[in-house]
């Protein structure tokens, strides 16, 4: 590809090809934990990982210093619920790899292999400063989707940080019509697969006669195997209050369950339910159309009820295109505090909403040890703003993705500056770049 | 969810594509009349406009920093709308009536209403169930006799939210885009009523959804019919034009025809009384359409989803057509893989017609949002852009494309006083609506639910009267 080569072309000139030690200072640094902003902050960031952030932070002697001029200093946003690497242009099959919609297995299936970090929408998603997005695969012609990943926007081959750090299911509408075309036919069908798989765990041999009943495959049952013990966390999509109220109860036959509520559009209406259960959620903030009979209750203000009533939440564009656009990410959560300010809407705090693009997906995924913050410890995605990064015109100047300098160059900076004047120079306009 | 008609037909085309019985081809369209012996005199505004504006008050917003649409800004300016219509604009020295409502508007800005060009609320209503799809009618290629009114249910709650989150106060409701010639569109107030003629545009141009690329030739290709390629997709426009070329002749002549819905649409086009709207991505797709538009004698008035305009921008500029953009949407459909962020500021660079536009029920509440961005994709490249500047890209360009340009699009006396006093700066992420005046009537205002529109389908149902 194009990007590709001239990517690996200006890295080899400009860009360090392997993690380097760096400390960004004279930073207001955003920690990414909910924390208020530091004025005069310094993260350092060496072998690839923080290693500390602060104010009076020391920097190590001979190592490279970025002086960020005052500049908002944060972690990577975190995309929390996308296919990010799974799609280049969704309305050309073969490049589509979303949903595996004529595939006879369903939990088992695993998107590490269909991800494309070379695809272009991995450098314009990283110019917008995401830096790790969960990845989930889309609902296909079975209830459960498969197992989805956590990856980094790195430009390198190597995209995954956690395989099978998921697997997705929707209930509501979307699993009824999958089941048999009502939710009766989605729980039945979620508990004897949960059930076959329980079986299959205890005795293999006993998949012959479950599976066939619950529709099951070897392969899936041996990924609800880690869903029933809490090793794989259960992304659900849900959003009529009472469908949340059913998915939560799951959590009373299948105890081990470590459910994530993706949508929750009613989900205000059930906050305190949801925060009793102690089950995050990822919220698609903006929506607020009654665009389904499961979605009558929608509201912006959902995510600011829900963090009010003590949810963890976090910030995705799932209902957007999941795909190419995360950077909406911060547009999104900019809403939310905007929303604040509305009389008789419920928003977040600056310092909340970010925390809902970075540390608390991070948490909700299960690592928030690993990345989302700028704690020690944590993955070195570090990005350097023009300006308030929740602005609708903020852009990173900089960006880390595990220590090392990204290059922030699209495929879309080249066609524009092929096209800053429309007309033919000397040559035709293939001949310009 | 729901994503975009435009965007991704497949869902929503697919559905409403498989039902119904086509006509063998445009010509087959049913006459409504039986052959005349005397010429034609039919009824052009058969479903009139019974849209009045609301009851008004002189109302004053002052300490107030003004885009006027145009591209004019005054900052701690005032505004004195009286009986409708906007009666002056002008500095802290301007003299003020002292029996208006006054509203103070230190540290908001005020602009002209949001005019969304592209959108297909109450034809593509929510809740969007099968039942609600109306927005294609996927039967046949060219449908030129579809009117986009005859779709649009006026209890869709879309529109409500177009207002208290977005500030739109005039849009153009399109039919879809899996047809070459989709139908007749309609220019409504954002005000709800009973009917949607009680929401229609006193007085505006009809409009004529074309489209060309991708989508009528997967829709129809996929029924193995006619059009299946881009060439095809001319030569059914082409020879759809040189038969409403004859049929206006005829007209224009005085001599009998049959009467035909179509017909007539088209002939309206090529007398310059109905106005294209062409759903076009990339820039030859664009070349041609300009090429033939010559050939037949009519003028595209807009490009929509105009994503490769960067690539033309000169020759839009040329041909006086405006084309109405995303700010970032690419990458969903081959004929969007050139998408820059660049694209709308690139147009205005050019000093072409530039809009902002939605084609989507969700950023038609955050038009602002979408300018701001590609805004700050312009000065990121270097570009002198005022805020004053942008918003021309929501104001007066917007209401050129659909032939409004005198009534509404800016803050001039005299026009109409649609206005939108924001909380803040309107290019911010963090700014809202804080009141919207149409037709000088305040319809919302973010203190007061009593201001805040819920339609029919939402009474009774959970969230009632929300904030949304």
């Amino acid at each position: 590809m194009i990007r590709s080569l001239l990517l690996s072309a200006a890295a080899l000139v400009a860009l360090p090809a392997t993690a380097q030690d760096v400390a960004i200072t004279n930073a207001k640094l955003v920690i990414g934990d909910g924390s208020a902003p530091i004025e005069g902050g310094t993260v350092v960031v060496r072998g690839g990982k923080v290693v500390a952030a602060g104010a009076g932070v020391a920097v190590p002697a001979g190592i490279e210093r970025v002086d960020a001029q005052g500049r908002y200093v944060t972690p990577g946003i975190v995309a929390a619920f996308s296919r990010v690497g799974l799609v280049e242009v969704d309305a050309v099959d073969g490049t589509n790899d979303r949903s595996a919609n004529r595939s006879r297995f369903s939990a088992g299936l695993d998107i590490a292999p269909a991800l494309n970090p070379m695809g272009s929408p991995i450098a314009v998603n990283r110019a917008a400063g995401v830096t790790r997005a969960i990845v989930a695969p889309g609902s296909s012609s079975n209830l459960f989707a498969g197992q989805g990943a956590v990856v980094d926007l790195g430009d390198d081959m190597d995209m995954v940080t956690k395989p099978r750090a998921l697997q997705y299911v929707a209930f509501g509408e979307d699993g009824s019509a999958k089941a048999g075309g009502s939710r009766a036919a989605t729980f039945l069908l979620f508990r004897e697969q949960l059930l076959a798989a329980r079986s299959y765990a205890r005795n293999p041999a006993s998949l012959a006669e479950w599976g066939n009943d619950a529709m099951i495959q070897r392969a899936d049952a041996e990924a609800l195997v880690r869903v029933i013990d809490g090793t794989t966390p259960l992304f659900v999509r849900v959003d009529r209050a009472a469908d949340i109220l059913n998915v939560l109860k799951l959590k009373g036959e299948f105890p081990g369950l470590k459910l994530v509520l993706v949508g929750a559009t009613e989900g205000w209406l059930v906050a305190g339910e949801i925060a009793a259960a102690k089950v995050p959620v990822l919220v698609s903030p903006l929506s607020d159309l009654p665009d389904s009979f499961e979605r009558l209750g929608a509201t912006q203000s959902n995510a600011g009820r829900l963090k009010a009533a003590g949810v963890d939440i976090s910030v995705g564009v799932f209902d957007d295109d999941d795909a190419h656009k995360m950077g909406y990410t911060t547009q999104y959560a900019g809403n939310l505090v905007g929303l604040s300010k509305l009389p008789g809407a419920s928003g977040l705090t600056w310092d909340q909403a970010f925390a809902a693009i970075t540390s608390v997906p991070a948490r909700a995924v299960g690592m928030d040890g690993t990345m989302g913050s700028l704690k020690a410890g944590r993955v070195g995605d570090v990005v350097i703003w023009d300006n308030d990064p929740l602005e609708l015109g903020s852009r990173p100047t900089a960006v880390w993705i595990d220590g090392k300098r990204q290059s922030l160059v699209t495929r879309q900076d080249r066609l524009r500056d092929r096209y800053l004047t429309p007309t033919e120079g000397a040559l035709p306009k293939a001949y310009d770049r | 969810m729901r994503l975009s008609i435009a965007a991704l037909p497949l869902l929503a085309l697919a559905a409403c594509a498989s039902t119904g019985e086509a006509p063998k081809s445009a010509g087959d369209k049913p006459a409504a009349t039986a052959s005349a012996e005397k010429p034609v005199k039919f009824n052009k505004d058969p479903y009139p406009s019974t849209y009045k504006g609301y009851p008004t008050r002189l109302t004053v917003v002052k300490n107030v920093t003004i885009f006027d649409g145009e591209g004019g800004r005054i900052d701690n300016g005032s505004i004195v709308l009286s009986s409708g219509k906007v009666d002056r604009i002008g500095g802290p020295d301007m003299e003020l009536p002292t029996d208006a409502d006054v509203y103070d508007g230190t540290g908001k800005y005020l602009t002209p209403g949001v005019i969304d060009i592209h959108s297909h609320l109450g034809d593509y209503a929510s809740p969007s169930v099968e039942a609600n799809s109306d927005g294609n009618e996927a039967t046949g290629p060219v449908t030129a006799e579809v009117w986009a009114e005859h779709s649009v249910w006026p209890q869709d709650p879309g529109f409500t939210r177009a207002l208290a989150n977005g500030g739109i106060t005039t849009l153009e409701i399109l039919p879809g885009s899996a047809n070459l010639m989709g139908g007749r569109s309609v220019v409504l107030k954002n005000v709800p009523a009973r009917t949607v003629q009680g929401m229609k545009f006193p007085g505006a141009p009809y409009g004529l959804k074309m489209a060309c690329g991708e989508n009528p030739k997967r829709v129809y290709g996929s029924k193995g019919r006619m059009p299946s390629t881009r060439m095809g997709n001319m030569a059914v426009d082409r020879q759809t034009w040189a038969k409403a070329a004859a049929y206006k002749k005829k007209l224009d002549e005085g001599k009998p025809v049959d009467r035909d819905l179509a017909m007539e649409t088209l002939a309206g086009v090529l007398s310059g009384e109905i106005l294209i709207q062409n759903h076009c991505y990339r820039a030859d797709e664009m070349a041609q359409v300009i090429d033939m538009s010559h050939e037949f004698g009519y003028k595209v008035s807009a490009f929509h989803h105009a994503v490769e305009a960067y690539k033309i921008a000169d020759l839009l500029k040329k041909e006086g057509i405006c084309a109405a953009m995303w700010a970032d949407w690419w990458g969903f459909k081959m004929e969007a893989y050139d998408s820059v962020p660049e694209n709308i500021a690139l147009m205005y660079k050019e000093g072409a017609c530039t809009i902002v536009h939605s084609d989507d029920a969700n950023q038609i509440q955050r038009l602002n949002q979408e300018a701001a961005k590609a805004l700050a994709a312009g000065r990121r490249m270097g570009m002198q852009i005022s805020d004053e500047q942008a918003w021309t890209w929501l104001g007066i360009n917007p209401a050129k494309a659909i032939g409004l340009q005198d009534k509404i699009g800016s803050l001039k006396p005299g026009k109409m006083a649609d206005v939108v006093l924001w909380n803040g700066n309107p290019f911010s992420v963090y700014t809202r609506p804080d009141k919207v005046w149409i037709d000088g009537a305040l319809m919302f205002d973010a203190n007061d639910p009593k201001r805040r529109p819920v339609t029919d389908f939402e009474l009774g149902q959970p969230g009632e009267g929300d904030v949304k």
